[in-house]
């Protein structure tokens, strides 16, 4: 498969978008190199902010921009964009309802080598408890691009969640992304898989698998995943009755916590999870790591058949 | 330019209702932070009166000066002097402040009460945000100024030292500093629950302007915001000594307590009489 990578992608958009957004400014605490808008800062200086290392600080200038209509966008790793700043994001960005967009590579575990301190495997539960706030995931790098522009088309603040390099393509051409609305990327009748991030091109692989033994799935790449999409997701729990959720994130409150908040209130069927046991992640090649936390399309399999034998036995009694 | 003798008296009036207003609020719903909204008066008076340049019937204007009150819990003060410029109705300062469905919330709120210009409470978040609007100033190519009102025990959080290395780095001279340094903070003293002395040079060492004035002196404190912004460039840190609960004796003996518990209401009448007012 042909691959691409979130932080090339993010630094090219964001080039492209400066030339649209004339307001658009970028605050990093020194992580320009790292995300990839080194070549933002040569060419827009004046909208270029770097406060050095210093997190919260990070957040504050961004609350401060957006007061004076500016759109701040803030760029840097998971762990450092929103979970060392959590508060500051609560209380100064989420709780004002301030326009600034946190566009945050090297989510998940996908980080690989750097390890645990480095790997945010809890940011979509953090982000998506926030009132006012949206918390988006992109699929690869072509969806990195249309998911900033979509961030940047809603006024309020966005959370981006994006992964680092080795994006496998979801997206041979660009899709209009929509905030609330999930992407159904192949429709079957014997078992939804929601996904979203890296886990959809291994969601998609699973649907290979899958078909070869005569198991028909349906694959929806949920990037948004505040809106979340609760007629899609009823949708094809009424139609299929069994669901597995697939993300680069532990277990609680995140993808799968989400599509189980929708499902228990409306259509209780049986959802399996794909996603990190409650514990933390390790240094290691992001296949290593994954095939180790079980984020694989293998994985996705079994939890399908689980789901499904799930869904049947309920069904005979 | 200084005051003169005219103006000195209307700021001294005008801080008498002032903190007649605070006590009220407080004592009306029995809620509140007394002893750090009565030593931020003078400061609030000064800058609203005579230093910004604001207009109450167009609190969102562009070209505004903006205030942040990063000690977001002596919002009592503000409220006060937000409502004695015209922002809202007085009345509302009793009927709201703390109570379900109130336009004054507890602490300072952007999206609920007019003129403020950004939602505060969390301590130490304010001057960051400060910096944001002074680097929007400067991205905008507007002239306005920022004023962050910052409280001597907030100088605790580590953040106000990353917003303070980043205003001196990027050389914001449209941003100034208050620290109302009244020397307590919610536990005690603060040379004995936290000692950041001495704060002058902790400001001048992170590539500050500072000044150091009086905080009741009504003459200081416009004498040092008529030196903003600093020909070196630099922001500005104005250390404001003050003296928590002032005006009202009671509460200048016992300040921790008056930190967060309102009076009652023989005390009410006290300081009240105390105040002359």
């Amino acid at each position: 498969m042909e691959t691409g990578s979130f932080r090339e992608a993010l630094g090219q958009e964001l080039l492209l978008m400066a030339r649209e957004y004339e307001s658009l400014v970028v605050v990093t605490p020194d992580l320009a190199k790292s995300v990839r808008i080194g070549r933002f800062k040569e060419m827009y200086p004046n909208r270029f902010i770097s406060v050095g290392v210093s997190e919260a600080d990070c957040i504050g200038v961004a609350a401060g921009l957006a007061t004076t209509g500016l759109i701040p966008v803030v760029a840097a790793f998971a762990m450092f964009a929103v979970e060392k700043p959590f508060e500051q994001i609560r209380n100064a960005v989420a709780y004002p309802c301030l326009n600034v967009k946190i566009f945050a590579t090297h989510a998940g575990i996908c980080v690989g080598r750097d390890g645990a301190t480095h790997q945010a495997i809890e940011d979509i539960a953090i982000m998506r408890a926030l009132p006012n706030m949206t918390v988006l995931a992109a699929a690869d790098a072509t969806e990195t691009r249309t998911a900033v522009r979509a961030a940047l088309r809603h006024v309020g603040p966005v959370y981006l969640r994006l992964g680092r390099d080795h994006a496998e393509t979801v997206y041979d051409r660009e899709q209009e992304f929509i905030l609330g609305r999930a992407d159904i990327l192949r429709s079957g009748s014997d078992v939804t898989v929601i996904a979203c991030g890296l886990m959809v091109a291994e969601a998609l692989k699973a649907a290979v698998l899958l078909d070869q033994q005569g198991i028909d799935a349906t694959i929806v790449n949920m990037h948004s995943i505040k809106p979340i999409d609760e007629e899609a997701i009823i949708e094809a729990a009424s139609a299929t009755g069994a669901i597995v959720t697939a993300e680069d994130h532990t277990r609680i409150g995140g993808l799968g916590g989400a599509v189980a908040e929708v499902i228990a209130r409306a259509c209780p069927v049986p959802l399996e999870q794909v996603a990190i046991d409650d514990r933390f992640g390790e240094s290691g090649s992001q296949a290593e790591l994954y095939e180790k936390y079980g984020l694989t399309a293998e994985s996705i399999v079994k939890a399908a058949k689980r789901a499904i034998a799930r869904r049947d036995c309920s069904r005979r009694h | 330019m200084p005051f003169d003798q005219e103006t000195v008296a209307e700021l001294q009036n005008r801080s008498r209702q002032i903190r007649r207003d605070i006590l009220e609020m407080v004592h009306a719903i029995q809620s509140g932070h007394p002893g750090g909204s009565l030593s931020i008066v003078e400061i609030l008076l000064v800058l609203y009166r005579k230093k910004m340049r604001i207009d109450p019937q167009d609190p969102h204007s562009q070209d505004r000066d903006r205030f942040v009150l990063s000690k977001g819990h002596c919002a009592p003060a503000l409220y006060a002097v937000l409502a004695d410029m015209g922002y809202f109705p007085k009345e509302a300062l009793k009927e709201s402040f703390r109570r379900i469905n109130g336009m004054l919330q507890g602490h300072p709120d952007m999206n609920k009460t007019p003129g403020i210009d950004m939602t505060t409470g969390s301590l130490g978040i304010g001057l960051s945000v400060g910096c944001g609007m002074a680097f929007g100033a400067r991205i905008l190519g507007k002239d306005f100024r920022v004023y962050v009102l910052t409280g001597d025990g907030e100088l605790n959080e580590g953040q106000v030292w990353e917003a303070a290395k980043t205003a001196a780095h990027h050389r914001l001279d449209n941003l100034t500093v208050i620290v109302d340094a009244n020397g307590y903070q919610n536990d005690g003293p603060t040379r004995v629950e936290m000692n950041m002395e001495p704060l002058a040079e902790k400001w001048r060492a992170f590539g500050w302007d500072v000044q150091e004035v009086d905080g009741h002196s009504i003459e200081q404190l416009s004498s040092a915001f008529d030196q903003v912004p600093a020909p070196s460039g630099r922001p500005t840190a104005i250390i404001c000594r003050t003296v928590k609960c002032k005006g009202v004796s009671f509460m200048e003996e016992d300040k921790v307590k008056y930190h967060g518990t309102p009076p009652d209401g023989e005390q009410l009448s006290q300081a009240l009489s105390e105040l002359g007012c």
